[in-house]
C-alpha cells in the first residue's frame, strides 16, 4: 500500500467533484482517485500494491437515502449504498426477486455481506491470481500490455465466455448476474448528470483492453437498480456451484428467471457467472426456450447453445460441461422440475 | 468445571479448556501481542523468480520512504548469521537455505530482504518500492520438471532403510489376487490462523524473542547458534499459539533475521508477515505420489505389499516424509518390499505438516486396500479384520497394544455401515448420490525425554513449570489434571506454565508426543512431592505415624492414609516445609537414549517409540467411516457426516481429546476435498497464496463429526498408559473419503483433491 490523499464527501455532488479530479481519459480501474464504499475489494488490492489510487474518495457519508430500497411503479429500486446484507434480507426482494436474494445469500460472508455495498460489489474485480499477484508481470488488466499468465497458467477457474487472447479473468460476482437476468437498469451519476442504462451494458468483454472492464465514464458512480415490476421475476433462481458449501466463489452459476404461462415458457432471461469476463447474458440459451413447453432435453438444448462459443483453455476444460450442467439444473429448478 | 477435582482419576474426566476463558475473551496474549517499547517494524521483501540470482537491489526509492530506517540483504548483513543443521538431521532449521546468504535464489518466495521502518506501513510500502533484478534462470517446479533430481533415501540417509521382508515380487507373481495402482497428494500448507510472527528485543547483550512457537528449547539453542551467541542469553516466550500443526518446530529463517535488525537498530522489532508470505517462508506438506502392488488370496489375506513413494523437496535439502515406517508395518503380510525417494526441484524445503508420514502414505494403501476390498467382492471391514496383526510384519515385533478392529466395530455400528449396499451408485437419495468409505488411521506412539518443575505451597496451591507448549491442543488442562489427580488439590488451583524457554526444557510438540511425555514427568515430579509428605507424616507424631509412606495418597486437599486416617493438606506440607515444596524431575522414557536429557538441554528432543524401537512397537489406532454425496448433475462432492473411533490408551482428557480428534477429522475432509498449493509450473510459484483461494472447509461444509473413544489400557507405552492422539485424527480420512466417492460414483480418485471435474464423467444414470 502507498500513501494516498483520503477525502470523504458530504454530498453525491462532493463524491463526483472529488472522484472526477484529475481523471483525464483513465478508465475507472485505473483512475488517481477511486471510490471507497465498504472498501472489500479497493483495501484489499491496495495491499497488495495492485491498485495504487493518489486519492481515495469516501463516499459512506453520502446522503443516507441513498442506500434505500424502495417500490415504485416501475419497480423496485435498490439503492446502491445499500449493503450486500440489507437487500438480501429486504422483504421485498426476497418474495418477488428470490434470484436477487438468493445470489446475495450465496456470495461472500456475513462480514463482508455487511460491509459490502450493491454498487461494489457489481464492480468487484477479478480474483485471477495473476492479476492479484504483482510479482507476474504479465497481467493486461493490470499492466496494459504486459501480456496474460493465465493464459497457459494455472487457469481452472477462469473463463471460458467472452474471453481473449488478452485475459481470460473471470468475473467473481453474484448479484450481477442476478440483475442481468432480470433485465434491471442501473442509474449512474456523473459529472455530466445523471443517466440510466440497462444493467446488462453496464460490464465489457476484456477484447484487447481488459483494463477497461465496464463502460463507466471517468469520475461516475453508480447509485442504484431497478428491477422490473413483473409477477414472472417471482419464478426466479439462483444456482451456484462451487468447491465448498460456502464463502467461496462461483465455478459455474446460473441465474434464470422465468416466465411461464401453464407449462409453456413465455420468455426465458438467463445470467451465467464463474464461466464469464463479464456479467453473461445467455440469449441464445433464451432463444431456444422461448415459446415452447419445458423439459430436460429443451433445458440441455438450451445448454449447449449457451456454451456453444465457449473457449477453454487447459485446466478450466471443464466449464464447458459444468455450465451446461449448471444451466440444466436451474432451468429445472425454476420450472419445478425435478433433475 | 468440577472445582472439587483433585483427587485419583481426575485423569480421565472430562474438563473443559483450562485457559478457555482466556482465549475466547481475548485476554490470552499471543507472542505478537505483547507491548513492545518504542518498536520498529519489519516488512519482508520476497523473491519473484523461483530460481537464478538477485542482479542488482534499487534500494533508493525504498528508502526515499518516510520511515523507513533501514534495508537488510544480503549485500550489507555479513556474517551475522552462522551456518546450522537441518531439524530433521539433529539441528535447528527447517532449510538450511541460508537467510540473506548470497545473491543466490533457491525458491519462489525466498526472503530477500527485510525492510525496517517506523511504521508497519511505511515498511511494506518500503518493501513494495524496493527494486529488485534477477539474472533467472529456468526452475524446476517439481515431479517430471526438466532438471529435477531422484535421489534414494537410502542413499542419502544413514539411518534410513527401506522396510522390506520376504520376497513381494515373486509373491505378487502367484497371487490370486492383485491391485497395482498409483497415487499422488498436493502440496499442501498448514495457514495457521495466527500468521508468521516475529518480536525481538535486545537488553544488556540478552535477546528476547515472542514468536508463536511448538519448540521454544529448540528455538533458543537454534537461535544461539546462529547468532554465535550463550543460549543462556535467550529468552523465548511462546504461551499461547494461534495453530502450528508442525510449521513451528524448526526455525525459519525469519527469526534470526529480525534478532539481528533489532540489534542493529538497537531497539525491539516487530514481524508480523503476510499470510501469503505464510506459503514460502516456512514449510509445507510436500507433494507426493505413490505406487502400491498388494497381492491377496481369495480370502483377502495379504501375501505381498510394495509401497513405492516418491516427494518433492528442495535443491540443497533431502527432508523425507517416507511414511513406509508405518504403512509396511499396518497389515499383516509375510511378503513386503518398499523404496522412499526424493526429488530435488527449486522449492522451499518442505516439512512436518500434522501426521506427516501417515496422512499421503495410509491415503495411497488405504485406497488401494478398497480396490482389493472391491476386487474381492469382501466388506472393506472385513478385509482389514482378515488382515488384523498383533505383531508388525518386518520384524515380527509385537505391538503393546492395538485396538483396530474395536474401532472399526464401535465406528461402524455408529456409523450404520450394514445399511450399505456395495454397488457403486446404489445409494442415492433424491437429486444425491450417496457414497459410505472407510479407512484405516493409526499414528506413532512417541514419547520424548523431558523436564518439569512442580511447587506446592502451603496453602494447598500448585504450580506446573515446563517449556511445554500448548498449540491449541488442551496441554494447559491435561497437565493441570495431571497435577490434580497426583496431589489431591481442584484443577483451579493448579497454576500451569508453559511456552517459555527459561522453563525447564521439554520437547517439540511435534510427533504427537506431549501430553505422554509431559504428564508422565509431571507426575513424576508429584509423586517426589507425595513421597516427601507420606514420608514425614508416618515419621511423626501424626495419625499416619507408623504407617507404610507408600500408601498414603493425595485427595481432596488431605493426606489420606488406610483406615481412613486423614489431615488437612497444608498440615502435612508444613511437616516438610515452613514454605513451599519444590521438586525438579526428569524422564527418560523407553527407548530414548540415555543421554536424552542432555540432549534436551541442547534443544534436541529425543522422541522414542512408534516403528523406531528395538524390542516392540508401539501405535494409536482408529477406524474412520466417511459419507459423501455427489450430486448426480453437477457433481460438486460434500462430506456431511463423518464418524471416528479411536484407541489411544489412557485419555487424560476427554473433552479436549475429542476436540482434537474431531478437528483431525474435518481437516482429513478438507485435506481429501478442499487443500491443495497450486503452483505455476513454469515459474514454480504458487498462485492460490490466501485463505479466499487456498481453501479449507467452513461451517457449512461440517454437519456431523462424530468421535468415539475406544477404551485401551496399556501400561507398556509410559507409566500413565497415555498414547498422543494429536496426529491421529486426520491420517485415514482422505482415504476414507476417496473411497466413500468410488461408491457413490464408481470414480476411483487417486490423485487429490476430489475435485468436481474429476466426476463428471462417471457413468452413473442420471
Amino acid at each position: 500500500m502507498r500513501p494516498f490523499v483520503y477525502q470523504r464527501a458530504a454530498s453525491l455532488a462532493d463524491a463526483v467533484e472529488a472522484g472526477s479530479q484529475g481523471a483525464g481519459r483513465l478508465p475507472p480501474t485505473i483512475a488517481a482517485a477511486q471510490y471507497l464504499a465498504g472498501g472489500t475489494t479497493l483495501l484489499d488490492l491496495m495491499k497488495l500494491d495492485v491498485m495504487r489510487p493518489e486519492t481515495v474518495v469516501d463516499i459512506n457519508g453520502v446522503d443516507p437515502v441513498r442506500r434505500r430500497i424502495e417500490r415504485r411503479p416501475d419497480g423496485l429500486r435498490l439503492g446502491a449504498f445499500a449493503t450486500m446484507a440489507e437487500a438480501a434480507d429486504h422483504a421485498d426482494v426476497k418474495r418477488d426477486y428470490p434470484v436477487v436474494a438468493q445470489a446475495l445469500d450465496l456470495a461472500a460472508s456475513p462480514q463482508l455481506r455487511n460491509m459490502a455495498t450493491l454498487g461494489g460489489n457489481v464492480l468487484q474485480r477479478t480474483r485471477c491470481p495473476y492479476f492479484r499477484d504483482q510479482k507476474y508481470s504479465a497481467c493486461n488488466k493490470r499492466d496494459p500490455g504486459s501480456g496474460c499468465a493465465a493464459l497457459e497458467g494455472v487457469n481452472r477457474k477462469h473463463a471460458v465466455l467472452g474471453v481473449s487472447g488478452s485475459c481470460i479473468a473471470t468475473y467473481p460476482g453474484d448479484f450481477a448476474q442476478a440483475l442481468v437476468a432480470l433485465d434491471a437498469l442501473v442509474e449512474i451519476v456523473g459529472p455530466d448528470g445523471g443517466r440510466v442504462m440497462p444493467f446488462e451494458a453496464l460490464h465489457r468483454e476484456p477484447g484487447e483492453t481488459p483494463h477497461i472492464e465496464t463502460n463507466l465514464a471517468p469520475g461516475e458512480i453508480i447509485v442504484g437498480f431497478v428491477l422490473p415490476a413483473a409477477a414472472w421475476t417471482r419464478r426466479s433462481v439462483y444456482l451456484k456451484i462451487r468447491d465448498r458449501q460456502s464463502y467461496e466463489f462461483a465455478l459455474a452459476s446460473a441465474a434464470v428467471a422465468l416466465d411461464m404461462a401453464d407449462d409453456v415458457v413465455n420468455a426465458a432471461r438467463i445470467g451465467l457467472g464463474g464461466v464469464a469476463t463479464r456479467p453473461w447474458r445467455a440469449r441464445e440459451a433464451e432463444a431456444v426456450l422461448s415459446g415452447g413447453k419445458i423439459d430436460r432435453a429443451v433445458a440441455q438444448r438450451a445448454a449447449e447453445a449457451a456454451f456453444a462459443g465457449a473457449r477453454t483453455s487447459g485446466d478450466n476444460q471443464y466449464k464447458r460441461e459444468l455450465g451446461k450442467r449448471t444451466l440444466v439444473r436451474a432451468l429445472l429448478q425454476a420450472a419445478e422440475l425435478s433433475v | 468445571m468440577d472445582g472439587n477435582l483433585g483427587r485419583p482419576g481426575a485423569i480421565g474426566t472430562a474438563t473443559p479448556r483450562v485457559d478457555g476463558r482466556l482465549k475466547v475473551t481475548g485476554e490470552a496474549r499471543y507472542a505478537s501481542d505483547f507491548p513492545l517499547a518504542d518498536p520498529a517494524f519489519a516488512f519482508l521483501a520476497t523473491s519473484a523468480i523461483a530460481r537464478g540470482r538477485i542482479a542488482d537491489i534499487d534500494e533508493g526509492e525504498a528508502r526515499a520512504v518516510p520511515g523507513v530506517l533501514d534495508i537488510l540483504t544480503f549485500r550489507n548483513i555479513g556474517d551475522a548469521v552462522k551456518r546450522t543443521k537441518l531439524f530433521s538431521d539433529g539441528g535447528y532449521v527447517g532449510s538450511t537455505i541460508m537467510p540473506l546468504g548470497s545473491d543466490r535464489i533457491f525458491h519462489d518466495g525466498q526472503i530477500v530482504a527485510v525492510v525496517l521502518a517506523e511504521t508497519f506501513e511505511a515498511a511494506r510500502e518500503g518493501a513494495h518500492r524496493l527494486n529488485l533484478s534477477y539474472a533467472p534462470e529456468a526452475p524446476s517446479a517439481g515431479f517430471d520438471s526438466p532438471g529435477a533430481e531422484t535421489v534414494a533415501a537410502r542413499d542419502v540417509s544413514s539411518t534410513f532403510e527401506d522396510p522390506a521382508v520376504g520376497d513381494a515380487e515373486a509373491a505378487l507373481a502367484t497371487a490370486a489376487v492383485t491391485v497395482d495402482e498409483r497415487y499422488a497428494t498436493p502440496t499442501q500448507h498448514h495457514n495457521p490462523i495466527e500468521l508468521f510472527t516475529t518480536s525481538c528485543a535486545w537488553s544488556d547483550g540478552k535477546l528476547t524473542v515472542w514468536e508463536p512457537s511448538q519448540n521454544v528449547t529448540g528455538l533458543k539453542y537454534g537461535l544461539a547458534e546462529q547468532l554465535g551467541i550463550e543460549p543462556d542469553n535467550i529468552r523465548v516466550v511462546s504461551p499461547y499459539i494461534g495453530g502450528a500443526f508442525g510449521s513451528r518446530g524448526s526455525l525459519t529463517q525469519r527469526t534470526v533475521l529480525i534478532a539481528v535488525a533489532a540489534r542493529r537498530l538497537n531497539r525491539p522489532v516487530k514481524l508480523v508477515a503476510m499470510r501469503y508470505q505464510g506459503f514460502t517462508i516456512a514449510t509445507y506438506r510436500a507433494e507426493t505420489r505413490h505406487h502400491i502392488k498388494l497381492g491377496a488370496d481369495r480370502d483377502g489375506k495379504l501375501v505381498a505389499l510394495v509401497h513405492e513413494g516418491e516427494e518433492v523437496t528442495s535443491r540443497p535439502d533431502n527432508y523425507k516424509v517416507a511414511g513406509t515406517d508405518a504403512s509396511t508395518r499396518l497389515y499383516a503380510c509375510p511378503n513386503v518390499a518398499s523404496k522412499v525417494s526424493m526429488v530435488h526441484a527449486d522449492r522451499n524445503t518442505p516439512g512436518f505438516m500434522r501426521s506427516p508420514p501417515e496422512v499421503p502414505y495410509l491415503f495411497a494403501l488405504e485406497s488401494a486396500m478398497d480396490e482389493l476390498a472391491i476386487a474381492l467382492n469382501i466388506n472393506p471391514v472385513e478385509l482389514r479384520r482378515r488382515n488384523d496383526t498383533d505383531k508388525e510384519p518386518i520384524k515380527g515385533l509385537p505391538y503393546t497394544s492395538r485396538s483396530l478392529m474395536a474401532c472399526f466395530d464401535a465406528a461402524a455400528k455408529s456409523f450404520g455401515w450394514d445399511r450399505r449396499t456395495p454397488q457403486p451408485g446404489s445409494m442415492r437419495d433424491g437429486d444425491w448420490l450417496v457414497g459410505w468409505g472407510c479407512a484405516t488411521t493409526m499414528y506413532p506412539t512417541q514419547v520424548a525425554p523431558a523436564a518439569a518443575r512442580v511447587t506446592v505451597t502451603p496453602q494447598g496451591s500448585v504450580k506446573v513449570q515446563t517449556a511445554a507448549h500448548d498449540i491449541g491442543t488442551g496441554a494447559y488442562t491435561v497437565v493441570a489434571l495431571t497435577a490434580a489427580d497426583k496431589l489431591g488439590v481442584p484443577v483451579d488451583k493448579v497454576i500451569v506454565e508453559l511456552g517459555d524457554s527459561d522453563l525447564p526444557p521439554a520437547p517439540v510438540a511435534g510427533g504427537s508426543n506431549t501430553t505422554a511425555s509431559i504428564c508422565n514427568v509431571v507426575a513424576k515430579a508429584c509423586e517426589q512431592i507425595r513421597a516427601k509428605i507420606a514420608a514425614a507424616a508416618v515419621g511423626a507424631d501424626s495419625v499416619f505415624k507408623g504407617a507404610d509412606a507408600a500408601t498414603l495418597v493425595l485427595a481432596d486437599g488431605h493426606l489420606q492414609g488406610p483406615g481412613g486416617t486423614s489431615e488437612p493438606l497444608d498440615k502435612a506440607v508444613r511437616r516438610v516445609s515452613n514454605g513451599a515444596i519444590e521438586v525438579y524431575a526428569e524422564n527418560i522414557p523407553h527407548g530414548a537414549p540415555p543421554d536424552g536429557i542432555a540432549k534436551l538441554y541442547q534443544g534436541h528432543p529425543a522422541l522414542a517409540g512408534g516403528a523406531k524401537l528395538k524390542d516392540r512397537i508401539q501405535f494409536a489406532f482408529g477406524a474412520e467411516f466417511v459419507e459423501v454425496r455427489v450430486h448426480a448433475l453437477t457433481r460438486e462432492v460434500r462430506a456431511p457426516r463423518v464418524v471416528g473411533a479411536f484407541a489411544a490408551g489412557k485419555i487424560v482428557d476427554p473433552t479436549t481429546a475429542k476436540s482434537q480428534l474431531m478437528g483431525g477429522l474435518i481437516w482429513g475432509v478438507s485435506s481429501a476435498l478442499h487443500e491443495a498449493t497450486e503452483i505455476d509450473r513454469r515459474v514454480a510459484r504458487y498462485v492460490n497464496t490466501d485463505l479466499a483461494e487456498y481453501l479449507i472447509p467452513v461451517n457449512a461444509d461440517v454437519e456431523v463429526a462424530d468421535v468415539i473413544l475406544v477404551p485401551e489400557d496399556d501400561r507398556q507405552v509410559n507409566d500413565l498408559g497415555i498414547k498422543g492422539l494429536g496426529e491421529l485424527g486426520n491420517v485415514g480420512t482422505n482415504a476414507a473419503v476417496a473411497n466413500a466417492v468410488y461408491h457413490a460414483t464408481g470414480v476411483r480418485i487417486r490423485e487429490l483433491p476430489v475435485r468436481l471435474e474429476k466426476l463428471l464423467d462417471a457413468p452413473v444414470a442420471l
